[in-house]
């Protein structure tokens, strides 16, 4: 059995080591190693299209990550004061908001803003004083908020366990030596749900920055990098994507192993 | 402190505990509401719509759509077969790791070996496939091939390569539910078992296995259901000739613009995602009793 699991493990990272290697590769070829080189990366970094989709999943992962982390972190706060009828309501809204596929999100989502828009852009034209009425559109806002989605869902569901194993006795003895409820709150509770939060910002930022089928439905005119990643390939496979591949995978990895070592911190030292 | 005092302080309390709830989850609320349930909602509508002669929507009440499905029959097929067979393969490749990480490993070993198999599964699936394209593909494995004289051998855009991709993909997804009611397992049970003249194989079929059927069918409809909407997979590694439900909402919302019937569809899968979740929780409450596992 162990033998089987190594080679387990070995099946699940060969690939990634394989497109690392290759992003060093200095020939243009795949199946030869001809020499280490990091001309590929240059050429990644100096390609304009490219450089333009970075920075934009880059602001759209940090936006929705933020907004996620604040909203699901306040709904786990406020799902911990609600009765029972009312939580069971949100944990299925919550639940369908984390394992309904993305592509039903992503066209679900574009259905819905499309026939938002049909209706609001001409209300807007009609009130607006000058001559250039502002156009809502599909782009940034509606990435961010299809991403948000599952996001906060994610980050309520983190905040939320952790929540359920809080120590009460902290909180109610915290509040007998006469705190002030938002004073238990600083002190006692937040410190406790702190990495929940970190984590769940971590983790919301990978899945924004790594979603394909969600923003290649609801972008409208914008790229993101996955986006323009997805293009490329189907262009053909060249070693410039394997140094963009490896760029990313890199950072999730670390953001990942940053949010696990969040998630393992029992308690704050001080 | 007077009845009176504490009922009216007792009055403003309860006001702001309330108040201070709604506040709480209002922005929750509002996003469900607008990014959820109204979308939701939306292609609802649209699936018992007509598609407008220039390709958009167009009102109407009709089930049309609906029976113009088994003109997709293809997407569905492929997607019938390789989702749950897709399933079945991560099941059978992740129980032995879950086993292992849980009962087996030694403890030092065991986050870290559970960390080595979460950071996959939160690293793009886009570049993951592409790193397989890139092995299946002409110079990877079929040029290596090439060399000990097996020529011609053809392993991308095949059913097989896109098994493998999903395999590969969703394989942590699996290993994670099996791998946390294997843990909470008692272990007490198995002595108990062992104790009472069970071989090794009865306890496994009737202990083990049967007290993890929660963490399985947890893996299961998890997978499952992400892979009645993949597209990523069979795109790159089927190229085009294994053609998923996926596939056929991206052509008709981006490309055919026939949104009534991509409507229908995704209402179609939706409700196919619903009735594998109810049957994999009654699978497991009626073998197991146990109610759920929570994921992550």
């Amino acid at each position: 059995m162990r033998a089987f699991v190594i080679a387990v493990f070995g099946f699940l990272y060969l690939p990634i080591v394989l497109v690392v290697l290759f992003s060093f590769n200095a020939g243009q070829h795949a199946s030869e190693f001809t020499g280490f080189s990091v001309q590929w990366y240059g050429k990644a970094l100096a390609n304009p299209f490219l450089v333009e989709a970075l920075k934009n999943s880059l602001f759209i992962a940090t936006t929705s990550a933020v907004l996620a982390a604040l909203f699901g972190t306040a709904a786990a706060l406020g799902l911990a004061r609600v009765g029972a009828r009312t939580r069971a309501v949100f944990d299925g809204l919550l639940g369908a908001a984390i394992v309904v596929p993305g592509v039903v999100i992503g066209i679900s989502t574009l259905v819905a803003l499309v026939q938002l828009f049909s209706i609001v852009n001409p209300f807007l034209a009609e009130i607006w004083p000058g001559d250039q009425p502002p156009k809502l559109a599909l782009g940034y806002g509606s990435i961010i908020a299809a991403h948000g989605l599952f996001s906060m869902a994610l980050v309520a569901m983190i905040v939320g366990t952790r929540l359920g194993s809080l120590d009460r006795n902290l909180v109610e003895a915290s509040s007998d030596l006469y705190a002030t409820p938002l004073t238990t709150f600083r002190s006692i509770v937040l410190p406790q749900i702190m990495p929940a939060v970190v984590a769940g910002f971590l983790l919301a930022f990978t899945f924004s920055f790594d979603d394909f089928i969600i923003a290649f439905f609801v972008a409208g005119a914008q790229t993101t990098l996955p986006i323009y990643v997805f293009a490329s390939i189907r262009r053909g496979v060249t070693p410039e994507i394997n140094a963009i591949a490896t760029i990313v995978l890199m950072a999730s990895v670390l953001l990942v192993v940053l949010a696990q070592w969040q998630l393992r911190q029992r308690k704050p030292s001080n | 402190m007077s009845a009176g005092i504490g009922a009216v302080s007792m009055h403003g309390n309860r006001f702001r505990h309330n108040f201070l709830t709604a506040l709480l989850l209002a922005p929750a609320t509002l996003w469900l509401v607008v990014f959820l349930v109204l979308p939701f909602i939306a292609i609802a509508v649209f699936s018992v719509g007509e598609r407008a002669p220039e390709g958009g929507y167009q009102a109407a009440f009709t089930l049309a759509q609906y029976a113009n499905l088994p003109a997709r029959a293809t997407a569905f097929w492929n997607t019938m077969v390789l989702a749950p067979a897709g399933a079945l393969a991560c099941l059978i490749v992740a129980y032995p790791v879950a086993y292992y990480l849980a009962l087996r490993a030694p403890a030092r070993w065991r986050l870290i070996l559970l960390a080595l198999i979460v950071i996959p599964f939160w690293t793009s699936l886009l570049m993951r496939t592409y790193a397989w394209m890139y092995i299946l593909g002409g110079r990877g494995i079929p040029a290596l091939l090439a060399y000990v004289g097996i020529e011609d051998l053809r392993l991308i855009n095949t059913p097989g390569a896109v098994l493998l991709g999903i395999v590969y993909g969703y394989l942590p997804l699996m290993i994670l539910p099996i791998y946390v009611s294997l843990e909470r397992l008692d272990r007490r049970l198995l002595e108990a078992s062992a104790d009472l003249g069970a071989t090794p194989l009865s306890t496994f079929l009737g202990v083990t296995l049967k007290l993890s059927l929660p963490g399985v069918m947890t893996g299961f409809s998890l997978v499952m259901i992400l892979l009645l909407g993949e597209y990523l997979i069979p795109t790159l590694l089927g190229g085009g000739k294994v053609f998923f439900i996926g596939n056929a909402l991206v052509d008709l919302f981006l490309q055919s613009r026939n949104w009534p019937f991509g409507s229908a569809i995704a209402i179609t899968l939706v409700l196919v995602s619903v009735v594998v979740l109810i049957a994999a929780n009654r699978i497991s409450t009626r073998v197991s009793g146990a109610r759920r596992v929570d994921l992550i």
